[in-house]
């Protein structure tokens, strides 16, 4: 049946049944059409979501040295601890298996000049790895390197804002900046997701920090990532290790709450991902939800649809149509019709969906709102296939009434 | 052609029970004009119905062009139905969204001809019927008299075996009724066999035989002189 013929048969019917037609498809076209926009919108909302957590890598792990609360071999308690250089060396031996990166970090303020212009900013003295767990991202030039660090370079890696702020027009690579008294030459720019805060910032290599500010070896904390392979369990059993060789080679008490401070990104992820993952479900639940009503739309339509043809089909059977050709013909037209406006729909959907953009990122949290095509269709392919159902069900019993009571149907 | 034996037909409304036709024999040779009358309730209709195919007895047997009709499925007895038989309605039955033209030749779609076929067959039939010029108009457009004629063409454009025609002229007032039983009566002279079923007398004084049903049995069969429906306007 499904030959030149039958569509043309079925191109007759939609043509001279404008109403009808509009009604189904438009059910479909705008059932797909939510869908996709309700969908995006929820991605957006991830979106925006997930960027908030973009400044640091989740694997990382921040030590910090505080003040003992018991006293322990010989020492009293309320003792400063301080971190330097040997610490980052022995952390880096005992735990190379779980580490992927180390860096220390020195955090100052210091009133920075360029020809007319100063202000302050902060200041932070490390080691190339801080690149990689604050995901600073390099626009300009180049991050500090270990030759730097090793050659107590006075480079300074500057955030898009120092730029603006101080810079102006000036292209700042290769020029010189004053800070602390001492002058820096600007090897690179940077930005970072994590906000305007951090894109005021200053980076320089730590060793150099430490010898004009006369600090000796002291570094205020020890920033690492782990290997992700280790797994949320494998994180905290590094840390709980870590905090015990620590505590061992600084003399602080095992049972000591203060002394050491570390913070585990572990524990904050998890919880990133359980709301993330909440989020993803009242999204998926909206789609689902969408889609029903979607399916709801079209079954009701395919079953007036079939019932306002009981005669038209009862004429066709008296007159020579077998059942078979009945439904055929309703199923054709239905499908046909579901198609193309769920086509329609996911084209104005998709299209919407790009248009919108970044415009609603500020007052909606709405963050590039996308839908992977393959939801896509795949929500489209479900609407026709119920369509198709709605339209059979209610098609095959129109085809087995006989056609003399069909003929009744006034 | 129609060869039917001691025929029942009940149907069941709720728990009555009502028996239309009890016991119907009845031959019906090539190339009659017969009408089938009795008042409503009768079983004039039911016994039509079941000649068309379009509903099935509980008893007896029917033979049409030496086939028994029995234990069709619903796919056969459509094929049957397009081959051997042509339905013209009290209301007509066109497609309201098909053209005069189109609903012609709709049945041709269900044999499977081609469509320039169908359309040139559908002309002829058209043509035949006094209509040619209203081929693009649809139901809507044409009146009642015009309705039932394209109805007629539709069912002659299979070129069945008989034509069955319920309450024809039901719809229509004496003038048009007088000019579609002259078109009957032509295309019965051509040779085709035609059944009418009517309550009206002059209508069935149109006809070459009547068969008179009341409560469901033949209580009267007898062949008339024909009356020409030309002579009647």
């Amino acid at each position: 049946m499904f030959n030149k013929d039958s569509w043309r048969e079925i191109f007759d019917t939609i043509r001279k049944n404008k109403l009808r037609t509009f009604l189904s498809g438009f059910t479909v076209a705008i059932g797909i059409f939510i869908f996709i926009i309700l969908f995006g919108f929820g991605n957006g909302l991830g979106n925006t979501f997930q960027s908030f957590f973009n400044d640091d890598k989740s694997n990382t792990m921040f030590i910090f040295p505080g003040v003992t609360d018991k006293p322990f071999k010989g020492y009293k308690s309320e003792r400063r601890i301080e971190f330097d250089n040997s610490d980052l060396k022995d952390i880096q031996q005992q735990f190379d298996y779980y580490l992927e990166s180390i860096t220390p970090r020195i955090s100052d303020r210091a009133t920075v000049k360029f020809k007319g212009e100063a202000n302050s900013y902060s200041i932070r003295a490390v080691s190339p790895a801080h690149q990689y767990n604050e995901m600073t991202i390099m626009m300009k030039g180049r991050y500090l390197n270990e030759d730097d660090i090793k050659n107590k370079c006075q480079y300074a890696v500057i955030g898009r804002l120092v730029k603006q702020d101080i810079f102006k027009n000036i292209d700042p690579i290769g020029q010189y900046l004053h800070a602390g008294g001492h002058s820096w030459k600007v090897i690179g720019i940077f930005q970072d997701d994590g906000g305007d805060r951090e894109e005021r910032m200053i980076y320089v290599p730590y060793t150099t920090y430490q010898k004009i500010q006369s600090r000796n070896n002291k570094i205020d904390q020890i920033i690492l990532n782990y290997n992700v392979e280790i797994g949320y369990e494998g994180a905290m059993e590094f840390e709980k290790n870590l905090k015990k060789f620590l505590k061992n080679k600084k003399d602080i008490a095992p049972r000591d709450s203060g002394g050491i401070y570390i913070r585990n990104l572990a524990n904050d992820m998890k919880e990133t991902q359980q709301f993330a993952s909440v989020l993803q479900l009242i999204i998926s639940l909206i789609g689902i939800g969408t889609l029903i009503a979607g399916i709801i739309g079209i079954s009701n339509i395919m079953v007036f649809v079939v019932k306002e043809r009981t005669k038209e089909l009862g004429i066709r059977k008296a007159i020579g149509a077998s059942p078979k050709s009945i439904i055929l013909m309703i199923l054709q037209e239905a499908i046909f019709i579901t198609t193309l406006s769920g086509y329609i729909g996911l084209i104005a959907g998709i299209a919407t969906l790009s248009l919108i953009g970044d415009t609603l990122e500020k007052n909606y949290f709405i963050t590039n709102p996308y839908i992977e095509i393959s939801t896509a269709i795949m929500a489209t392919f479900i609407l026709i296939v119920f369509g198709a159902l709605a339209g059979y069900i209610p098609a095959r019993r129109a085809a087995r009434i006989k056609p003399i009571i069909a003929l009744r149907d006034e | 052609m129609i060869k039917i034996t001691d025929l029942h037909k009940s149907y069941h409304i709720g728990k009555n029970s009502l028996h239309v036709l009890k016991g119907i024999n009845f031959n019906v040779n090539e190339g009659e004009l017969v009408a089938i009358m009795g008042s409503s309730g009768s079983g004039k209709s039911t016994l039509l119905n079941i000649i068309g195919m379009l509903d099935v007895a509980d008893e007896g047997t029917y033979t049409l062009d030496n086939i028994q009709i029995k234990d069709m499925d619903e796919t056969k007895s459509a094929q049957y139905r397009n081959k051997f038989l042509g339905f013209i309605f009290q209301s007509f039955n066109l497609i309201n969204y098909k053209t005069a033209l189109e609903n012609i030749a709709l049945p041709l779609y269900y044999k499977g001809l081609k469509r320039i076929e169908r359309q040139e067959i559908a002309m002829q039939y058209l043509t035949k019927v006094g209509l040619a010029d209203w081929a693009t108009h649809l139901p809507s457009e044409l009146s009642g008299g015009q309705k039932q004629r394209v109805a007629i063409a539709r069912a002659m454009v299979t070129q069945p075996k008989v034509l069955l025609a319920d309450e024809l002229t039901g719809a229509l007032d004496s003038t048009t009724s007088a000019e579609v039983m002259d078109l009957i009566q032509k295309i019965n002279n051509e040779g085709k066999t035609i059944l009418v079923v009517t309550h009206e007398e002059d209508i069935s004084m149109m006809c070459k035989r009547i068969v008179r049903l009341k409560d469901g049995v033949i209580v009267e069969d007898k062949v008339v002189n024909q009356i020409k429906a030309t002579t009647h306007v």
